[in-house]
């Protein structure tokens, strides 16, 4: 009878959460992990705050320890890519020239940066921020720069922008779109944002595309499109990330806005499962399709791969929930609020660093935005994995406890 | 370095040296110790860490900000020695603790 293997394409936040679920379900079979990554698993949402500031080193931010693989019995195979997965003979060829066969594959290859293509993009002093190596080019460049600008006025972008002013660096912010944060909160939220970021130093222009990148042997300045010329010595760009797809497509499993795959995460292929940033699936609780970009969606849904290998089928149906701490700020957001035609604040926006922004669609709560207010988050994270909505006169009048503004 | 002692949700008891300033979440995942899920990794944002203190060590941990106690409060059945164990430090004064880990963290 043959062993069962299951080979993870992947080495980040999913692939280390298939390991433990698969060990914690006293799954036997032989696991192996092929990462492009030189590095074991580790921590992302450190690499855009503590580990870009300095704070914390690598050993710090891995999610296991290497001896936590040994005792598991699972085979890290990094600095290698799979280059095509073999449906038919279950196996997938790596680029050292080995195969490795499969009894189950699961795909959790995150997502690519998006790429800008202006004038100057490969100058020296450009750089993305999505692994570790990025971020350690980013700190040996730090040495050497003053003017920092962030192009893309989003999490990645601002939390950037945080972490370099505690370096003391100047930082300006460059948002194409009307406001920072446009894709994912309210107007108030960005508002909030765009005033704390000033308050502690950094400048924030919105309508402000970039036309080049300037400079003779490495990054002098940018122009924006109106003709605005802007002094950087370093420029970070985070303008959003695609699902990396290619070995799916490629393998003839069914892609759409991301790998696509049911509620106990197995894509169109019987013995091929997906998880975390690649992935393209249902959600029941928003009753629509969602690729997201979280570390809880990584987590959750590779509990519900492993579940499904080891012969356990439990729908994914988590509520997606994130976070992003910048300077004093930690906003923890409670479901999704796109789509929402109805913002109701408690506390202000205006003054001060606390508040929570409650968004409602067709007169139901959808999601919170909760800014240094942890209770009304993890009220309104148990009330919407409920389906619960929350009284919004309640929700706006701070004398009333948030666990009673919650109803049917 | 201190030697603690955690309870699993089934109730066995794992033995495990840890080194001075690491969290004990991070020692019960680094342990394979069930009941400790920790989905945002030590950032204080999740409240999927939570443990009792053995109350004879309450005293004797470093006491918590206000952003813990305020997510403590909504944990599932919090205890007056409930803590997030990502935010509890190992230090040569804990050597002989024990921690009980909760049946479910959501």
């Amino acid at each position: 009878m043959q062993q069962e293997h299951c080979v993870i394409i992947g080495g980040s936040h999913a692939a280390a959460q298939v390991v433990s679920s698969l060990r914690l379900n006293k799954w036997e079979g032989k696991i192996t992990i092929v990462s492009a990554d030189a590095f074991l698993p580790y921590h992302r949402p450190p690499l855009s705050k503590s580990y870009l500031s300095g704070e914390k080193n690598l050993e710090e931010i891995l999610i296991r320890p290497p001896t936590f693989f040994e005792r598991s019995e699972v085979e890290v195979i990094l600095g290698t890519r799979v280059t095509a997965i073999d449906r038919a003979a279950k196996k997938v060829h790596l680029d050292n020239q080995t195969d490795l066969p499969y009894t189950k594959l699961v795909i959790t290859t995150g997502a690519k940066v998006r790429k800008i293509n202006i004038p100057g993009h490969n100058l020296p002093g450009v750089f993305y921020l999505r692994d570790l190596n990025d971020v350690d080019h980013i700190r040996e460049f730090l040495g050497h720069a003053k003017d920092a600008v962030i192009i893309g006025g989003g999490y990645i972008g601002l939390e950037a922008a945080s972490a370099l002013r505690s370096l003391d660096m100047n930082v300006t912010v460059l948002e194409a779109l009307p406001r920072v944060l446009q894709r994912v909160t309210a107007p108030e939220v960005s508002a909030f944002y765009t005033r704390v970021h000033g308050e502690e130093g950094v400048r924030i222009l919105c309508n402000a595309s970039v036309q080049s990148i300037d400079g003779k042997y490495k990054v002098e300045s940018v122009t924006c499109a109106d003709g605005q010329v802007i002094k950087a010595d370093l420029i970070i760009v985070g303008v959003g990330v695609i699902p990396d797809v290619e070995l799916a497509e490629q393998a003839g499993l069914k892609v759409d806005n991301g790998l696509v795959v049911d509620e106990f995460a197995r894509t169109s292929d019987p013995d091929i499962l997906a998880a975390g940033d690649c992935t393209f699936h249902y959600n029941p609780i928003y009753d629509r399709h969602l690729r997201l970009e979280s570390v809880q969606n990584a987590t959750d849904q590779s509990r519900v791969a492993a579940n499904t290998i080891c012969g356990k089928l439990e729908p994914y149906r988590a509520l997606p929930w994130f976070w992003s701490d910048q300077y004093d700020l930690k906003l923890q957001i409670a479901g999704l609020s796109q789509g929402f035609d109805q913002v109701v604040l408690r506390g202000s926006t205006e003054t001060g660093r606390s508040f929570a922004a409650f968004y409602y669609k067709e007169g139901r709560l959808i999601a919170v935005d909760a800014i240094n207010r942890p209770r009304e988050f993890m009220a309104c994270k148990k009330a919407l994995a409920e389906q619960k909505t929350a009284n919004p006169e309640l929700v706006a009048d701070e004398s009333v406890d948030i666990q009673d503004a919650f109803q049917p | 370095m201190a030697t603690v002692t955690f309870i699993d949700p089934a109730g066995t008891a794992h033995e495990v040296n840890i080194e001075n300033g690491t969290s004990l979440m991070q020692a019960a995942l680094d342990n394979g110790i069930d009941g400790i899920v920790a989905e945002c990794g030590g950032a204080c944002s999740c409240a999927t860490c939570h443990c009792y203190i053995d109350s004879a060590w309450v005293a004797k941990v470093t006491p918590p900000s206000s952003i813990e106690k305020d997510m403590l409060e909504c944990v599932i059945d919090p205890q007056d020695n409930s803590r997030l164990s990502c935010q509890v430090f190992v230090s040569d004064e804990l050597d002989g603790l024990v921690v009980t880990i909760p049946q479910a963290q959501y």
